[in-house]
């Protein structure tokens, strides 16, 4: 009986449950009392400009620093060595262990979380199957590219079948084709019921990867919601692009039905109803213009600004 | 504040010990020849040299008294080497010990198994140190071989000391200081090459405080084969420097790393 009502509030309660979690260095206040909630087998995104506070709340997540306010529990525990036990990390930075081999570098992995060698050998080959590396297993990590050693850190953050992937720009660096194997890889995860933790700066993967996802900036969740919600509820649903040196001709309060936004090499059209504007755009000679569908990157620009950071 | 909690350290440590055991496996050919030549060339140039014009010091053969004595001295250098320079070399620019960290180890844990290979590196230096003198004939009977332990206790007691060192510079550059003015003066005045009696009282009251002295008064009897004095002292000397460097050791870590 005891045991079988665990199970459900296990399977329906959040895996990670933050409430006012705040990270102040010095004077600082790097993370400002934000609260979220990460259901199980979603894919929970982090957005924010740089210097947002990502790293920091992940960083807390794994206990590696100090919370200096707030509650946050990770399968309804505090964290602690044995959350760790559960969760697979891809840092921003690879930090492969580099006097080893690929393989050497997951059984060592496999050791730290005390994984029995033959257990751990079984591992070892699914992961290599599942992140393309067999080829490589004996290369050394310098040897390896970018994508390579992005995709074994990947690797080995699975090595301890976790229920939880915390990951810092997975993709940030890599070729297109690197970026689509990692998104599939990510996928497959999701599919299989693991809960994924993604910070990012595209919004491509975002909008690709993340059932929900929350906007920082300066330490604080500016909204939270899916992907669409958010741009439904912050952008017009179609943009007009404009070239800005195409744009010489144009009377900017001539253009019908539209908010515009000037980002330096292109002016930004949102609006509901795009016709009246295009028309409007093809009598003008010379202008050079895109239509597309309103996405996150609208909605990250419209609530961080436009300022440049660091 | 919570940087100063009392340190636990489990089984985790066995694993970060093997993990360097590894990365020394792969070095051994190159490590061997270190580990065995300095001793050579120390034993013959010094030893045999000086050992001509010197003949008996502390009532044993020259090359005993330095045999003993560089025993001691390498387990210190070997230990405090691999405290500083390598242990930095994992804990900032490769972040082995972040990723580390992102299982369910912890530093307490790290640092234990850290520590452990510094002893065990000063007692492979040990064995070579012993190994040379025996095939010159210097070492008077098999109760040399407790030294071997006790080379691994010296380790330990160095290496802590030398990983608080890794846990508050920025960079390589500052070991020199650590070498040139602790390593090095402890190296000269600890009684390796001559008994600390010679020097000036003020001068001896100071070694005594510092570890070296207390381990070459360990080891040097074991290899002359004469009565160790006061024994339990020396080994305790070697023993609180452990605790009290493991336990800085691990706090100031935690504070560089657990941020
Ligand atoms: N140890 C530290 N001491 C002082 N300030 C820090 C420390 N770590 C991070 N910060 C500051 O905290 C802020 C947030 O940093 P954080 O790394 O969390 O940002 P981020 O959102 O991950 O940015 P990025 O997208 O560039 O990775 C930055 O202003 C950074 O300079
Ligand atoms: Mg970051």
């Amino acid at each position: 009986m005891s045991a079988s009502t665990s199970h459900i509030t296990s399977s329906t309660s959040p895996v990670v449950s933050a409430k006012g979690l705040r990270k102040v260095f010095g004077t600082l206040t790097v993370v400002d009392d934000i609260d979220f909630t990460i259901p199980r087998g979603k894919c929970f995104g982090f957005l924010g400009p740089n210097g947002a506070g990502k790293t920091t709340t992940l960083r807390m997540l794994l206990g590696l620093s100090p919370m200096t306010a707030g509650e946050l529990t990770i399968f309804g525990q505090p964290v602690s060595p044995k959350t760790r036990e559960r969760m697979g990390v891809v840092p921003q930075l690879d930090n492969l262990d580099p006097d080893f081999s690929v393989i050497e570098n997951l059984e060592l992995y496999a050791s730290y979380f005390r994984i029995p060698r033959v257990e751990a050998s079984v591992r070892i080959e699914r992961l290599l199957r599942f992140t393309a590396l067999s080829e490589k297993r004996y290369a050394k990590t310098e040897t390896l590219s970018g994508g390579m050693k992005r995709r074994l850190t990947i690797a080995r953050a699975l090595i301890n079948e976790p229920e939880l992937v915390v990951l810092d720009e997975p993709t940030t660096g890599l070729d297109p084709q690197v970026r689509h194997a990692i998104w599939s890889r990510l996928n497959d995860l999701r599919a299989q019921g693991t809960t994924l933790i993604l910070t990012t700066h595209y919004m491509e993967e975002a909008e690709r990867l993340c059932d929900e996802l929350v906007i920082m900036d300066h330490g604080r969740i500016l909204d939270h919601g899916t992907p669409r919600a958010l741009i439904k509820r912050h952008v017009e649903a179609e943009v007009i692009e404009i070239r800005s040196e195409t744009a010489k001709g144009l009377v900017l309060e001539d253009l019908p039905e539209c908010r515009v936004e000037d980002l330096g090499t292109s002016l930004y059209c949102y609006t509901h109803h795009a016709a009246p504007l295009i028309q409007h755009l093809q009598d003008s000679p010379g202008v050079v213009f895109m239509h597309r569908p309103a996405g996150l990157e609208d909605v990250f620009l419209t609530l961080t600004g436009r300022e440049l950071r660091d | 504040m919570n940087d100063w909690r009392l340190p636990s350290a489990g089984l985790g440590a066995l694993v970060v010990l093997r993990r360097n055991v590894l990365v020394w496996r792969k070095l051994i050919g190159p490590a061997l020849v270190f580990n065995f030549g300095e001793p050579i060339l120390y034993l013959l140039g010094l030893g045999l040299g000086l050992g001509s014009f010197i003949g008996n010091m502390g009532e044993m053969p020259y090359l005993t008294f330095l045999a003993s004595g560089l025993i001691a001295s390498s387990a210190m250098t070997t230990a405090s080497f691999e405290g500083t320079y390598s242990v930095f070399t994992r804990m900032i620019p490769q972040r082995t010990y972040e990723a580390i960290l992102a299982t369910p180890l912890e530093v307490d844990d790290i640092l234990a198994g850290e520590m452990l290979w510094c002893g065990v590196k000063s007692l492979i230096s040990a064995v070579a140190i012993l190994v040379v003198a025996s095939l010159l004939g210097v070492v008077a009977s098999w109760n040399a071989l407790w030294t071997l332990p006790i080379a691994f206790l010296i380790g330990l007691c160095f290496a802590g000391p030398a990983i608080v060192m890794s846990s508050i510079v920025s960079n390589y550059d500052f070991f020199s200081f650590y070498s040139v003015l602790v390593i090095t003066p402890m190296f000269i005045l600890s009684g390796v090459f001559y008994p600390i009696e010679t020097m000036p009282t003020l001068l001896q009251t100071i070694v005594q405080v510092l570890p070296l002295s207390h381990a070459v008064a360990l080891v040097r009897p074991l290899v002359a084969n004469q009565v160790l004095i006061q024994p339990l002292l020396h080994v305790a000397v070697l023993l609180v420097y452990t605790v009290i460097g493991y336990y800085l050791a691990v706090v100031l870590v935690r504070r560089r790393l657990i941020v």
